[in-house]
Protein backbone atom coordinates (compact mmCIF):
# COMPACT_ATOMS: atom_id res chain seq x y z
CA UNK A 1 0.00 0.00 0.00
CA UNK A 2 1.42 3.18 -0.90
CA UNK A 3 0.60 6.14 1.60
CA UNK A 4 -0.48 8.82 -0.75
CA UNK A 5 -2.80 7.07 -3.75
CA UNK A 6 -5.01 4.02 -3.32
CA UNK A 7 -6.80 2.02 -5.63
CA UNK A 8 -10.16 0.88 -3.48
CA UNK A 9 -10.34 2.08 0.01
CA UNK A 10 -11.37 4.66 2.13
CA UNK A 11 -9.59 7.99 3.27
CA UNK A 12 -11.09 9.53 6.51
CA UNK A 13 -9.72 12.66 6.00
CA UNK A 14 -9.62 16.06 7.95
CA UNK A 15 -9.60 13.94 11.76
CA UNK A 16 -8.69 16.69 14.41
CA UNK A 17 -4.66 16.37 15.28
CA UNK A 18 -4.18 14.13 17.50
CA UNK A 19 -7.50 12.07 17.59
CA UNK A 20 -6.42 9.29 14.70
CA UNK A 21 -5.52 6.62 17.28
CA UNK A 22 -8.76 6.99 19.03
CA UNK A 23 -10.47 6.22 16.09
CA UNK A 24 -8.08 3.80 15.30
CA UNK A 25 -9.48 2.09 18.45
CA UNK A 26 -13.17 2.71 18.56
CA UNK A 27 -13.44 1.64 15.05
CA UNK A 28 -11.83 -1.54 15.81
CA UNK A 29 -9.14 -1.06 13.03
CA UNK A 30 -6.91 -3.35 14.77
CA UNK A 31 -8.99 -6.20 13.69
CA UNK A 32 -9.59 -5.58 9.93
CA UNK A 33 -7.30 -8.12 7.81
CA UNK A 34 -7.11 -5.18 5.29
CA UNK A 35 -3.58 -2.47 5.05
CA UNK A 36 -4.39 0.63 7.53
CA UNK A 37 -2.45 3.61 7.16
CA UNK A 38 -2.20 6.35 9.81
CA UNK A 39 -0.88 9.90 9.35
CA UNK A 40 -0.63 12.19 12.41
CA UNK A 41 -0.23 16.10 11.92
CA UNK A 42 -0.03 16.45 8.61
CA UNK A 43 -0.17 19.90 7.34
CA UNK A 44 -3.82 21.09 6.17
CA UNK A 45 -4.93 24.48 5.21
CA UNK A 46 -8.24 24.56 7.17
CA UNK A 47 -7.44 22.69 10.06
CA UNK A 48 -3.20 23.80 10.38
CA UNK A 49 -2.83 20.07 11.44
CA UNK A 50 -4.76 17.22 11.18
CA UNK A 51 -5.00 13.12 10.87
CA UNK A 52 -5.57 10.96 8.13
CA UNK A 53 -6.70 7.20 8.36
CA UNK A 54 -5.93 5.30 4.63
CA UNK A 55 -7.44 1.74 4.01
CA UNK A 56 -6.74 -0.52 1.23
CA UNK A 57 -10.57 -1.99 1.23
CA UNK A 58 -13.88 -0.61 1.15
CA UNK A 59 -15.24 -1.28 4.79
CA UNK A 60 -18.19 -1.05 6.34
CA UNK A 61 -17.57 1.29 9.01
CA UNK A 62 -19.36 2.43 11.61
CA UNK A 63 -20.23 6.03 10.89
CA UNK A 64 -22.23 6.91 14.57
CA UNK A 65 -19.09 5.81 16.27
CA UNK A 66 -16.82 8.13 13.65
CA UNK A 67 -19.53 11.16 13.71
CA UNK A 68 -19.46 10.68 17.48
CA UNK A 69 -15.75 11.14 17.98
CA UNK A 70 -14.83 13.72 14.80
CA UNK A 71 -18.32 14.65 13.36
CA UNK A 72 -15.91 17.48 10.66
CA UNK A 73 -14.04 14.37 9.36
CA UNK A 74 -14.82 13.84 5.42
CA UNK A 75 -14.87 10.11 4.25
CA UNK A 76 -13.67 9.52 1.09
CA UNK A 77 -14.78 6.25 -0.59
CA UNK A 78 -11.62 5.52 -3.71
CA UNK A 79 -12.60 2.63 -6.49
CA UNK A 80 -10.63 2.47 -9.29
CA UNK A 81 -8.60 5.58 -8.08
CA UNK A 82 -11.22 8.00 -7.97
CA UNK A 83 -13.40 9.54 -5.34
CA UNK A 84 -16.88 7.85 -6.21
CA UNK A 85 -18.32 9.02 -2.83
CA UNK A 86 -17.23 11.66 -0.45
CA UNK A 87 -19.45 12.27 2.95
CA UNK A 88 -19.92 14.56 5.53
CA UNK A 89 -20.31 13.15 9.10
CA UNK A 90 -22.44 14.74 11.06
CA UNK A 91 -23.46 13.83 15.50
CA UNK A 92 -25.63 10.85 15.46
CA UNK A 93 -28.68 10.62 16.92
CA UNK A 94 -27.89 7.61 19.00
CA UNK A 95 -24.87 5.66 20.78
CA UNK A 96 -25.85 2.35 21.23
CA UNK A 97 -22.55 0.29 22.59
CA UNK A 98 -20.38 2.96 21.95
CA UNK A 99 -19.31 4.63 25.30
CA UNK A 100 -20.02 3.93 28.58
CA UNK A 101 -22.63 5.52 31.20
CA UNK A 102 -19.96 7.33 34.08
CA UNK A 103 -22.74 7.14 36.68
CA UNK A 104 -21.82 5.02 39.42
CA UNK A 105 -25.83 5.35 40.38
CA UNK A 106 -26.74 4.22 36.93
CA UNK A 107 -28.74 1.00 36.71
CA UNK A 108 -26.11 0.13 33.52
CA UNK A 109 -23.45 -0.83 36.42
CA UNK A 110 -25.47 -3.62 37.68
CA UNK A 111 -27.73 -4.98 34.95
CA UNK A 112 -26.35 -7.51 33.03
CA UNK A 113 -26.52 -7.73 29.25
CA UNK A 114 -27.52 -4.13 29.31
CA UNK A 115 -26.29 -2.09 26.06
CA UNK A 116 -25.27 1.55 26.67
CA UNK A 117 -27.26 3.73 25.30
CA UNK A 118 -27.23 7.82 24.64
CA UNK A 119 -29.23 10.45 23.20
CA UNK A 120 -28.30 13.33 21.71
CA UNK A 121 -30.21 15.91 23.45
CA UNK A 122 -28.21 19.19 22.14
CA UNK A 123 -27.05 19.23 18.97
CA UNK A 124 -25.12 22.80 19.31
CA UNK A 125 -23.24 21.90 22.47
CA UNK A 126 -23.00 17.97 21.53
CA UNK A 127 -23.96 17.02 24.51
CA UNK A 128 -25.43 12.65 24.97
CA UNK A 129 -27.47 11.66 27.83
CA UNK A 130 -27.50 8.36 29.02
CA UNK A 131 -31.13 7.01 28.04
CA UNK A 132 -31.64 5.53 31.44
CA UNK A 133 -30.38 7.55 34.06
CA UNK A 134 -30.27 10.98 31.71
CA UNK A 135 -26.14 11.85 32.79
CA UNK A 136 -23.97 13.78 30.74
CA UNK A 137 -21.42 11.34 28.65
CA UNK B 1 -50.08 -4.84 19.04
CA UNK B 2 -49.63 -1.85 21.27
CA UNK B 3 -46.88 -2.71 24.73
CA UNK B 4 -48.50 -1.60 27.67
CA UNK B 5 -48.61 2.30 28.87
CA UNK B 6 -46.28 3.10 31.75
CA UNK B 7 -45.07 5.86 33.68
CA UNK B 8 -41.66 6.51 34.12
CA UNK B 9 -40.68 10.34 34.04
CA UNK B 10 -43.48 12.69 34.21
CA UNK B 11 -43.18 14.09 30.99
CA UNK B 12 -44.40 10.75 29.66
CA UNK B 13 -47.73 12.29 30.42
CA UNK B 14 -49.44 15.28 28.16
CA UNK B 15 -50.67 18.21 29.64
CA UNK B 16 -54.35 16.94 29.01
CA UNK B 17 -53.43 13.46 30.34
CA UNK B 18 -52.63 15.19 33.68
CA UNK B 19 -55.39 17.41 33.78
CA UNK B 20 -57.42 13.99 32.99
CA UNK B 21 -55.73 11.90 36.16
CA UNK B 22 -56.64 15.67 38.10
CA UNK B 23 -60.40 15.38 37.03
CA UNK B 24 -60.40 11.61 37.98
CA UNK B 25 -58.73 12.10 41.66
CA UNK B 26 -61.10 14.85 42.08
CA UNK B 27 -64.10 12.52 40.72
CA UNK B 28 -62.96 10.30 43.45
CA UNK B 29 -62.51 11.72 46.30
CA UNK B 30 -66.32 12.91 45.34
CA UNK B 31 -67.57 9.25 44.75
CA UNK B 32 -65.21 6.50 46.96
CA UNK B 33 -67.99 4.13 46.59
CA UNK B 34 -68.21 4.41 42.99
CA UNK B 35 -64.43 3.03 42.94
CA UNK B 36 -64.16 0.48 45.31
CA UNK B 37 -64.84 -2.22 42.99
CA UNK B 38 -63.01 -0.96 39.42
CA UNK B 39 -60.20 -3.38 40.55
CA UNK B 40 -61.56 -5.95 41.54
CA UNK B 41 -59.35 -8.89 41.33
CA UNK B 42 -56.46 -7.25 39.76
CA UNK B 43 -53.07 -7.21 41.66
CA UNK B 44 -50.96 -4.65 42.03
CA UNK B 45 -47.16 -5.60 42.51
CA UNK B 46 -44.97 -2.80 44.63
CA UNK B 47 -41.32 -3.86 43.93
CA UNK B 48 -39.16 -1.87 46.57
CA UNK B 49 -35.71 -2.53 46.19
CA UNK B 50 -34.97 0.18 48.19
CA UNK B 51 -37.46 1.14 51.36
CA UNK B 52 -39.53 3.69 51.06
CA UNK B 53 -42.40 3.02 53.17
CA UNK B 54 -45.25 5.88 53.15
CA UNK B 55 -44.84 5.61 49.40
CA UNK B 56 -46.28 1.79 49.34
CA UNK B 57 -48.32 2.18 51.47
CA UNK B 58 -49.94 4.73 49.15
CA UNK B 59 -49.64 2.48 46.28
CA UNK B 60 -51.15 0.04 48.19
CA UNK B 61 -53.71 1.86 50.05
CA UNK B 62 -54.76 3.01 46.22
CA UNK B 63 -55.17 -0.17 45.40
CA UNK B 64 -57.10 -1.61 47.93
CA UNK B 65 -59.66 0.94 47.29
CA UNK B 66 -60.14 -0.02 44.03
CA UNK B 67 -60.96 -3.49 45.19
CA UNK B 68 -57.86 -4.85 44.16
CA UNK B 69 -55.10 -6.78 45.71
CA UNK B 70 -51.45 -6.15 46.48
CA UNK B 71 -48.40 -8.34 46.39
CA UNK B 72 -45.15 -7.49 46.47
CA UNK B 73 -41.86 -7.04 48.62
CA UNK B 74 -40.64 -3.93 50.65
CA UNK B 75 -37.20 -4.11 50.45
CA UNK B 76 -34.00 -5.71 48.29
CA UNK B 77 -32.95 -8.04 50.93
CA UNK B 78 -35.49 -9.86 50.94
CA UNK B 79 -36.13 -10.20 46.90
CA UNK B 80 -34.26 -12.39 44.34
CA UNK B 81 -32.24 -9.26 43.36
CA UNK B 82 -30.47 -9.60 46.44
CA UNK B 83 -29.27 -13.59 44.50
CA UNK B 84 -28.15 -11.29 41.63
CA UNK B 85 -31.28 -11.28 39.54
CA UNK B 86 -31.71 -9.07 36.70
CA UNK B 87 -34.15 -6.06 36.66
CA UNK B 88 -35.42 -7.38 33.79
CA UNK B 89 -35.84 -11.45 34.84
CA UNK B 90 -37.13 -10.04 38.27
CA UNK B 91 -40.14 -8.20 35.91
CA UNK B 92 -40.69 -10.81 33.83
CA UNK B 93 -41.44 -13.26 36.27
CA UNK B 94 -43.46 -11.15 38.22
CA UNK B 95 -45.74 -9.49 35.21
CA UNK B 96 -46.64 -13.63 35.24
CA UNK B 97 -47.97 -12.96 38.46
CA UNK B 98 -49.67 -9.32 39.03
CA UNK B 99 -51.61 -6.84 36.21
CA UNK B 100 -49.36 -3.81 37.25
CA UNK B 101 -46.16 -3.11 39.03
CA UNK B 102 -44.99 0.31 41.30
CA UNK B 103 -40.67 -0.14 41.02
CA UNK B 104 -38.69 1.82 43.47
CA UNK B 105 -35.09 1.10 42.99
CA UNK B 106 -31.95 2.77 44.44
CA UNK B 107 -30.10 2.42 40.47
CA UNK B 108 -31.60 5.30 38.31
CA UNK B 109 -33.10 4.11 35.43
CA UNK B 110 -33.97 0.88 36.70
CA UNK B 111 -38.45 1.18 36.40
CA UNK B 112 -36.93 2.07 32.49
CA UNK B 113 -35.32 -1.14 31.96
CA UNK B 114 -37.93 -2.43 33.15
CA UNK B 115 -40.81 -1.13 31.26
CA UNK B 116 -38.40 -2.14 27.99
CA UNK B 117 -39.23 -6.00 28.96
CA UNK B 118 -42.40 -6.10 31.13
CA UNK B 119 -45.82 -6.83 29.26
CA UNK B 120 -47.87 -5.20 32.21
CA UNK B 121 -48.06 -1.74 32.95
CA UNK B 122 -44.91 -0.02 35.26
CA UNK B 123 -44.93 3.00 37.93
CA UNK B 124 -41.86 4.18 38.39
CA UNK B 125 -42.14 4.95 42.18
CA UNK B 126 -38.68 6.41 42.44
CA UNK B 127 -35.00 5.78 41.04
CA UNK B 128 -32.57 6.88 42.85
CA UNK B 129 -31.44 10.69 43.02
CA UNK B 130 -33.76 10.53 38.93
CA UNK B 131 -37.25 10.52 39.14
CA UNK B 132 -40.04 10.35 41.42
CA UNK B 133 -43.54 11.07 38.90
CA UNK B 134 -46.01 10.02 41.35
CA UNK B 135 -44.76 12.52 43.62
CA UNK B 136 -44.66 15.22 41.24
CA UNK B 137 -48.87 14.09 40.72
CA UNK B 138 -49.49 14.45 44.46
CA UNK B 139 -48.17 18.03 44.21
CA UNK B 140 -50.08 18.69 41.12
CA UNK B 141 -53.25 17.91 42.75
CA UNK B 142 -52.86 19.68 45.59
CA UNK B 143 -51.83 22.97 44.05
CA UNK B 144 -54.91 21.93 41.83
CA UNK B 145 -57.11 21.35 44.80
CA UNK B 146 -56.04 24.17 46.82
CA UNK B 147 -55.80 26.93 43.95
CA UNK B 148 -58.17 25.98 41.82
CA UNK B 149 -56.10 26.54 38.54
CA UNK B 150 -52.26 25.52 37.28
CA UNK B 151 -51.68 28.64 35.75
CA UNK B 152 -50.64 32.06 36.67
CA UNK B 153 -48.89 31.38 39.97
CA UNK B 154 -46.07 32.25 41.51
CA UNK B 155 -44.55 28.94 43.01
CA UNK B 156 -41.91 29.36 45.50
CA UNK B 157 -39.34 26.53 45.52
CA UNK B 158 -37.08 26.84 48.91
CA UNK B 159 -33.87 24.71 50.23
CA UNK B 160 -31.92 22.33 48.70
CA UNK B 161 -32.69 22.57 45.14
CA UNK B 162 -29.37 21.13 43.60
CA UNK B 163 -30.20 17.60 44.48
CA UNK B 164 -34.14 17.99 44.88
CA UNK B 165 -35.27 15.37 42.57
CA UNK B 166 -39.03 16.48 43.27
CA UNK B 167 -38.28 20.14 42.63
CA UNK B 168 -36.77 19.20 39.49
CA UNK B 169 -39.97 17.49 38.26
CA UNK B 170 -42.25 19.81 39.33
CA UNK B 171 -40.66 22.78 37.74
CA UNK B 172 -40.64 20.76 34.91
CA UNK B 173 -44.22 19.93 34.78
CA UNK B 174 -45.52 23.60 35.98
CA UNK B 175 -43.22 24.95 33.08
CA UNK B 176 -46.21 23.47 30.53
CA UNK B 177 -48.76 25.70 32.18
CA UNK B 178 -49.05 29.14 31.29
CA UNK B 179 -48.21 32.23 33.01
CA UNK B 180 -46.19 30.55 36.17
CA UNK B 181 -43.32 32.76 37.78
CA UNK B 182 -40.39 30.85 39.65
CA UNK B 183 -39.05 31.94 42.53
CA UNK B 184 -35.66 29.68 43.36
CA UNK B 185 -34.62 29.98 46.91
CA UNK B 186 -31.75 28.17 48.06
CA UNK B 187 -28.41 28.80 49.41
CA UNK B 188 -25.56 29.43 46.78
CA UNK B 189 -24.17 25.53 47.27
CA UNK B 190 -27.61 24.52 46.19
CA UNK B 191 -28.93 26.47 43.48
CA UNK B 192 -30.82 24.86 40.71
CA UNK B 193 -28.72 22.67 38.26
CA UNK B 194 -28.06 24.92 35.20
CA UNK B 195 -29.95 22.57 32.98
CA UNK B 196 -33.47 23.25 34.65
CA UNK B 197 -32.40 27.29 33.93
CA UNK B 198 -31.42 25.96 30.32
CA UNK B 199 -34.86 24.48 30.43
CA UNK B 200 -36.98 27.64 31.61
CA UNK B 201 -34.80 30.01 29.81
CA UNK B 202 -35.49 28.12 26.25
CA UNK B 203 -39.29 28.33 27.35
CA UNK B 204 -38.81 32.20 28.10
CA UNK B 205 -40.29 31.73 31.57
CA UNK B 206 -40.14 33.89 34.33
CA UNK B 207 -37.66 33.19 36.94
CA UNK B 208 -35.85 34.50 39.87
CA UNK B 209 -33.23 33.39 42.18
CA UNK B 210 -32.48 34.66 45.78
CA UNK B 211 -31.21 33.57 48.82
CA UNK B 212 -33.60 35.38 50.89
CA UNK B 213 -36.86 33.71 51.43
CA UNK B 214 -38.33 36.38 53.95
CA UNK B 215 -37.64 38.82 51.24
CA UNK B 216 -39.72 36.69 48.68
CA UNK B 217 -42.49 35.60 50.92
CA UNK B 218 -45.01 38.42 50.24
CA UNK B 219 -45.23 37.40 46.44
CA UNK B 220 -45.87 33.57 46.78
CA UNK B 221 -48.73 32.12 45.96
CA UNK B 222 -46.95 28.44 46.59
CA UNK B 223 -43.88 27.46 48.70
CA UNK B 224 -42.35 24.19 48.30
CA UNK B 225 -40.23 23.17 50.97
CA UNK B 226 -37.62 20.83 51.01
CA UNK B 227 -34.86 19.91 53.24
CA UNK B 228 -31.19 21.06 53.69
CA UNK B 229 -29.53 18.62 54.56
CA UNK B 230 -26.23 18.28 56.57
CA UNK B 231 -24.70 16.30 54.23
CA UNK B 232 -24.21 18.38 51.40
CA UNK B 233 -22.21 20.93 53.09
CA UNK B 234 -17.82 20.78 53.05
CA UNK B 235 -18.12 21.61 56.94
CA UNK B 236 -20.74 21.49 59.89
CA UNK B 237 -20.00 25.42 60.14
CA UNK B 238 -21.26 26.63 56.91
CA UNK B 239 -24.26 23.71 57.42
CA UNK B 240 -25.58 25.99 60.95
CA UNK B 241 -25.13 29.50 59.76
CA UNK B 242 -27.15 28.23 56.59
CA UNK B 243 -29.92 26.20 57.88
CA UNK B 244 -31.74 28.46 59.93
CA UNK B 245 -32.18 30.99 57.00
CA UNK B 246 -34.10 28.06 55.30
CA UNK B 247 -36.38 26.98 58.42
CA UNK B 248 -39.85 27.75 58.05
CA UNK B 249 -41.24 29.91 61.32
CA UNK B 250 -44.52 31.07 61.65
CA UNK B 251 -43.12 34.32 61.88
CA UNK B 252 -41.51 34.43 58.45
CA UNK B 253 -45.16 33.74 57.96
CA UNK B 254 -46.15 37.01 58.76
CA UNK B 255 -45.68 38.45 55.16
CA UNK B 256 -46.91 35.84 53.43
CA UNK B 257 -50.49 35.91 51.49
CA UNK B 258 -53.22 35.07 53.42
CA UNK B 259 -54.09 31.74 50.58
CA UNK B 260 -50.45 31.00 50.82
CA UNK B 261 -50.64 27.04 49.87
CA UNK B 262 -47.29 25.57 51.94
CA UNK B 263 -46.12 22.11 50.26
CA UNK B 264 -43.20 19.57 51.39
CA UNK B 265 -43.12 16.43 50.01
CA UNK B 266 -42.58 14.66 53.62
CA UNK B 267 -40.78 13.06 55.68
CA UNK B 268 -40.09 16.82 57.05
CA UNK B 269 -37.32 16.93 59.98
CA UNK B 270 -36.84 20.53 61.37
CA UNK B 271 -37.35 22.36 57.87
CA UNK B 272 -40.52 23.13 59.16
CA UNK B 273 -41.93 24.37 62.83
CA UNK B 274 -44.22 21.95 64.27
CA UNK B 275 -46.42 24.73 64.74
CA UNK B 276 -46.65 25.60 61.14
CA UNK B 277 -48.00 22.60 60.93
CA UNK B 278 -51.40 24.31 62.67
CA UNK B 279 -51.64 27.17 60.23
CA UNK B 280 -54.24 26.46 57.53
CA UNK B 281 -51.88 27.19 55.06
CA UNK B 282 -49.68 23.90 55.47
CA UNK B 283 -51.28 21.93 53.23
CA UNK B 284 -48.61 18.91 53.33
CA UNK B 285 -50.66 15.75 55.28
CA UNK B 286 -53.50 17.10 52.74
CA UNK B 287 -50.83 16.27 49.99
CA UNK B 288 -50.14 13.55 51.17
CA UNK B 289 -53.53 12.27 51.14
CA UNK B 290 -54.14 13.70 47.61
CA UNK B 291 -51.33 11.12 46.85
CA UNK B 292 -53.23 7.98 47.47
CA UNK B 293 -55.87 9.50 45.58
CA UNK B 294 -53.98 10.49 42.25
CA UNK B 295 -52.46 7.09 42.48
CA UNK B 296 -55.94 5.88 42.21
CA UNK B 297 -56.61 7.67 38.59
CA UNK B 298 -53.35 6.98 37.79
CA UNK B 299 -53.68 3.03 38.41
CA UNK B 300 -56.98 3.41 36.63
CA UNK B 301 -55.89 4.91 33.25
CA UNK B 302 -52.65 2.26 33.12
CA UNK B 303 -54.78 -0.42 33.18
CA UNK B 304 -57.78 0.79 30.89
CA UNK B 305 -60.42 0.40 33.69
CA UNK B 306 -63.08 2.90 32.57
ZN1 LIG C 1 -26.69 6.14 32.93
Amino acid sequence: MTIDSIKNGIVIDHIPAGRSLEIYHYLKLDRVDCSVAILKNVVSEKLGRKDIIKLDEVLDLNYDVLGYLAPDCTVNIIRDGETVEKRHLQLPDRLVGVIACKNPRCITTIEQGLTHIFKLTDRANGIYRCIYCESKA
Amino acid sequence: MNGPRHLIDILDLTPAEIDGLIARACDIIAHPADYAHLCAGKKLATLFFEPSTRTRLSFEAAMYELGGHVIGFSDAANSSSSKGESVSDTVRVVACYADIIAMRHFKEGAPMVAAMKSPVPIINAGDGGHNHPTQTLTDLLTIWREKGRLDRLTVGFCGDLKFGRTVHSLISALSRYPDIRFVLISPEELKVPSYIKDVLKQKNLEYVQTTDLEAVMPELDILYMTRVQRERFFNEEEYLRLKNSYILTPDKLRTAKRDLSILHPLPRVNEIAVTVADDPRACYFRQALNGKFIRMALILKLLEVE
